[in-house]
């Protein structure tokens, strides 16, 4: 495949901050996924971190009001899987976030707290940014 | 189709939790209305068969986590049967292998509560 500026795809959405947008959220990453030879096991990854992105921002940022929205700016080429979020809601760092401790968790019969983990350990790079009442959280993964 | 379907059967003294489709933050609550039903009923001994599970997230593996201090309390479990590849992986990224039974097949994980 001839590999240029035209093979790569830029694409904005908007969706409701609720959890029922998860499942589209998914079919736009596999939708653009599916346009390079991009193996099933880092599609799904890449799929799993996006859904996790998104979860935290209707969870922490939002706190489920379902009225709410989410920006979604996808950037995806041959060799560069590249998804910009965009809320207004409460600040929300994944880096301030502790890795969990699953056995503990378990103890205390809690089951939160894998989703910046699974994020961070899927990703490349996971960057998070506040420009006035925005929150911005970006997710960047290598493909070759 | 539904996004996620779950229902529960039982083989010999063990629960069988089958899961069907995308199990995320929207669906969750479902699994966790099984366990409370299962916990009602007084029965600890659980497999989820994942044979038709397409898609797991955090939420997912955290309904698990919430459950099964209390299903060992009663001497029972939480056992994992027919996982697809991608699904496991998942679970093996997070370190669930170290803190869970998994098997290759559903009556493998009921033979094994004894």
């Amino acid at each position: 495949m001839k590999t240029g500026k035209q093979d790569i795809i830029k694409n904005e959405y908007t969706i409701p901050a609720s959890t029922d947008s998860l499942k589209d959220v998914r079919e736009i990453i596999e939708t653009a996924c599916a346009k390079y030879k991009i193996s099933k096991k880092t599609v799904y990854e890449i799929t799993l971190a996006v859904d996790e992105a998104c979860t935290n921002i209707i969870k922490h940022a939002y706190h489920n009001s379902s009225d709410k929205q989410i920006n979604i700016s996808l950037t995806v080429s041959e060799k560069l899987f590249e998804i910009k979020l965009t809320d207004t809601g409460e600040h929300f760092d994944p880096s301030k976030i502790p890795n969990p401790d699953i056995r503990e968790s378990q103890k205390q019969k809690k089951g939160g707290g894998l989703g910046v983990f699974l994020m961070k350990k899927i990703m490349d790079e996971v960057k998070y940014k506040t420009i006035g009442n925005k929150n911005e959280l970006t997710l960047i993964k290598k493909l070759m | 189709m539904a996004d996620f379907n779950v229902s529960s059967r039982v083989n010999g003294d063990v629960c069988i939790i089958d899961v069907q489709g995308y199990l995320d933050a929207h669906t969750a609550p479902l699994l966790e209305n099984e366990f409370n039903k299962l916990i009602d009923k007084g029965i600890y001994k659980v497999v989820v068969n994942f044979s038709n599970l397409d898609y797991i997230s955090s939420a997912g593996l955290g309904v698990f986590m919430a459950y099964v201090e209390t299903m060992r309390e009663k001497n029972g479990d939480i056992k994992f049967s027919n996982l697809k590849k991608e699904v496991y992986s998942i679970f093996d990224l997070l370190g669930f292998p170290v803190l869970y039974e998994f098997f290759k097949d559903e009556e493998e994980a009921v033979k094994k509560f004894g």
